[in-house]
């Protein structure tokens, strides 16, 4: 394995992927729309369609916006369904992401006609070439740093999170855990349920559109999900999702470009990796945290059953 | 009374289907446009022949995904009483690294790697794993279905995408094809894929009308079905074994997306035609068969148009017209029926007010009370009504013919007004009455609790409170009321 700057330039931004997207994550997973990203990743297809055509160009800021209306489209229509129709939250986001999708579909068909516009090249960003594509170049001494644009993006939208849930952190948290009470102290949890789905909608959109929507819909719930095993604290869990979403972006790359060597192979995708990782150390929080943890239980219930005096464990 | 809850909410759900409308137009508005562009608008004998099945490709695609509709609105209906909806989206992720590891075990075994029975074993294979682990995490922590679905889903597709991209680099192996096992191929299905599709979806149809007792008891009360003695996680792993199998064959034949929203729409668009699940079910899987059906055919006629985007722009268009029409539970009935109720609470607080104000004057007792003009402030400070709502009762008890032509400030029960508020009265002391005697409520909470029932009252109710209040109560037409009505207004009429 040879590491070079490429390699730290590809974990910086998947870093700032991961933490920006972890960071609304928590409030998906508490909300219990986990699977939001997902919805909004496949759903945006019609807004970049729409972009496309009536830009004519694949300039990103247009692509970006009609995405981003559409991935909170996609949250409004799913609120609105099931609130008006009083259907189960994940049925309203299947019908909306589905139809959403069919939509896109239908209008790359047409715009095809004219162009080649494939939704593959559309939607997916590979965090492999990030680094290619740079918007600003310092000169430190003898050593060039390259600041990729995915990393710009990435990193504004980070801070932008950031700034949200520090600003909205007792609102967010309340209307999350108890939406009436909210109400009764005079915040509106709607507001705050579109604010967060605003975000979410924006963070899935620009970080898909840098470095790939796989990334993206295993950060926004696989960190948040580890945090949650391991503590009952919202104030902790932010950061504790934070640093896994952070460790998972730099396990992923280094075991993309290292595991398929142990196998004669060269390397492989590093937004897949890093899911993978994201997934492995769930699995270690699930196996071994220290109050819940599967296998701490198993020997603690072991160790009880020594100790307990024998005239209970005679017959 | 307390206006009914959702009361604000209905404009707001008006203007909601407006744009939910205004989208499916748009479809509808491209796929004319779409037509009319390039002129070839199919002709009758096209328009027959896609109807009579005639063409044998068409056949298998109308029927094919005909089939795949009606079973997975079947299976969905479960799903979604479980409010499991989504995973049918996991779980087509999830099969992705099956696919994977088929394909390099096959060539691995020297093969060509491409053998569909082998690929679809192994996308069974982690889509099976894929939804274990879903139960295993919702059973052994604090974690919900949500997260457990997109845990596996994100999880499982990034060891798909990694595995992907150490194929394409392996030698001597040509990967192309396999990206495009995940988006579907509906156009191009062929006879094997037919018979496939038919065989899988009759057993799985099978298997699910043969569980619908165990399911249905799964679906509405997992605690009970345990203390009972069902196996419920074996179950539970039965359906969702079901649910994958028509998942991974669906996924190859018509695509990821469709088979999505194939097991979500039907069922949820079913959801507001009935409370009985048996009817659910069945409307589910027409809803399902019919938008397959409906889907493939346009998309026969006009060939532009992917199938699979169609089919799915249909079941939502079902599920739409649903959503606001259908009688069960649709938005507008369900709006139309709270306007009413409303009404009619409405008016049977102005008529009872008046009656009440009409009692509290001086009349001779053993009389019928006298039908006098009230004055409007009386009337407003009766009840807590804001001007508004009192100007708009009282239209409405003109319209219903309760009121005479009065002078300003002053209104008159008409002869039918007068019965109708004698009436009213009436069955709200009896309901007090009875509650007072038989349901031991004080005489000074009984009002408020009346007013929650008294709009129900029938006929039938009526005589039955009469026969429980067997005495001379019920003898004089309006009984007097059990309790002090508004003491600061007048002088007590008890």
């Amino acid at each position: 394995m040879n590491w070079t700057s490429l390699d730290t330039s590809i974990v910086i931004v998947g870093a700032l992927c991961a933490v920006a997207c972890a960071l609304p994550g928590c409030f998906l997973v508490l909300r219990r729309m986990s699977m939001m990203g997902d919805a909004i990743s496949h759903a945006v297809l019609p807004g970049l369609a729409v972009a496309f055509i009536f830009s004519g160009s694949r300039s990103s800021f247009a692509m970006f916006a009609g995405a981003a209306i559409v991935g909170i489209l996609t949250a409004v229509f799913t609120q609105w369904i099931s609130k008006f129709g009083q259907v189960d939250r994940g049925a309203a986001m299947g019908i909306v992401f589905t139809t959403l999708f069919a939509l896109g579909l239908l209008l790359i068909v047409q715009a095809a006609n004219h162009v080649d516009l494939h939704p593959d090249c559309v939607l997916y960003g590979a965090i492999e070439f990030t680094p290619l594509d740079s918007v600003a170049a310092f000169d430190i001494g003898n050593f060039t740093l390259n600041i990729p644009r995915a990393a710009a993006v990435l990193g504004i939208v980070l801070l932008l999170n950031l700034a949200v849930v520090l600003l909205f952190f007792k609102e967010l948290r309340i209307s999350a855990f108890d939406p009436e009470l909210s109400t009764t102290l005079g915040i509106n949890s709607n507001l705050m349920h579109y604010l967060l789905m605003t975000i979410v909608a924006v963070t899935t959109v620009a970080a898909f559109e840098a470095v790939g929507s796989i990334i993206v819909i295993a950060m926004l719930i696989v960190p948040p999900a580890t945090a949650l095993l391991l503590t009952q604290r919202l104030a902790f869990m932010i950061p504790l999702s934070a640093a896994f979403a952070a460790a998972a972006a730099f396990l992923g790359h280094l075991s993309a470009i290292t595991v398929p060597t142990w196998f004669g192979f060269e390397s492989t995708s590093t937004s897949g990796m890093m899911a993978l990782a994201a997934g492995l150390l769930f699995a270690v929080a699930w196996l071994f945290n220290p109050t819940q943890g599967l296998l701490t239980k198993h020997f603690r219930h072991q160790n009880l059953s020594q100790e307990s005096p024998p005239s209970h464990s005679a017959r | 009374m307390p206006p009914p809850r959702n009361q604000s909410k209905i404009p707001h759900a008006l203007s909601a289907i407006g744009v939910l409308l205004l989208l499916v137009s748009t479809t509808t508005t491209i796929e004319a446009a779409q037509s009319h562009s390039q002129s070839n608008l199919p002709s009758p004998t096209e328009f027959l022949q896609v109807l009579t099945l005639e063409n044998h490709n068409t056949r298998i695609v109308v029927l094919s995904t005909t089939l795949l509709g009606i079973t997975s609105g079947l299976v969905g209906t479960f799903l979604l009483l479980r409010r499991r909806s989504l995973i049918g989206d996991a779980l087509s992720h999830a099969t992705l690294p099956g696919i994977g590891i088929a394909f390099i075990v096959m060539v691995a075994a020297g093969g060509s790697g491409k053998s569909l029975p082998g690929l679809l074993a192994g996308a069974t294979v982690t889509g099976l794993a894929g939804v274990l682990l879903v139960l295993t995490i919702r059973n052994t922590t604090k974690l919900k279905d949500d997260v457990a679905m997109g845990f596996v889903l994100s999880v499982f597709f990034g060891i798909g995408v990694a595995l992907l991209g150490i194929i394409q680099k392996m030698p001597g192996a040509s990967a192309a094809g396999l990206q495009s096992f995940i988006y579907g191929k509906t156009a191009s299905m062929i006879q094997q894929d037919f018979v496939l599709i038919a065989s899988i979806t009759a057993a799985t149809t099978l298997f699910s009308l043969l569980l619908v007792k165990e399911f249905t008891l799964l679906c509405f009360d997992e605690g009970f079905a345990a203390a009972e003695g069902w196996p419920t996680l074996f179950l539970d792993i039965l359906m969702l074994g079901i649910v994958t199998a028509v998942t991974v064959i669906g996924l190859q034949a018509v695509g990821l997306i469709l088979i999505i929203a194939f097991l979500i729409t039907p069922a949820t668009a079913a959801r507001f035609w009935t409370q009985n699940l048996k009817y659910m079910l069945a409307i589910s899987a027409l809803i399902g068969g019919a938008s397959g059906w409906l889907g493939a055919s346009i998309s026969a006629l006009l060939p532009k148009l992917p199938a699979g985007a169609i089919i799915v722009l249909v079941a939502a268009t079902i599920f739409l017209i649903s959503m606001i029409f259908a009688p069960a539970r649709g938005v507008l009935p369900r709006y139309f029926r709270q306007a009413n109720l409303r009404r009619k609470v409405g008016r049977q607080h102005l008529l009872r007010a008046i009656y009440e104000i009409l009692e509290s004057k001086p009349h001779p007792l053993n009389k019928p009370v006298p039908n006098l003009p009230v004055l409007l402030a009386n009337l407003q400070s009766h009840r807590s009504w804001s001007p508004k709502e009192l100007r708009k009762l009282l239209r409405t008890a003109q319209k219903e013919d309760h009121l005479d032509p009065a002078p300003d400030g002053e209104i008159r029960l008409s002869e039918s007004g007068y019965g109708e508020a004698a009436r009213t009265t009436r069955n709200h002391r009896l309901w007090e009455l009875y509650l007072i005697r038989h349901a031991d409520i004080a005489p000074s909470h009984v009002d408020r609790d009346a007013d929650m029932v008294e709009h129900v009252l029938d006929a039938h109710i009526v005589r039955q409170l009469e026969a429980e209040l067997d005495n001379h109560h019920v003898t004089t037409p309006v009984p007097p009321s059990p309790h002090q009505i508004t003491p600061s207004q007048s002088s007590p009429t008890t």
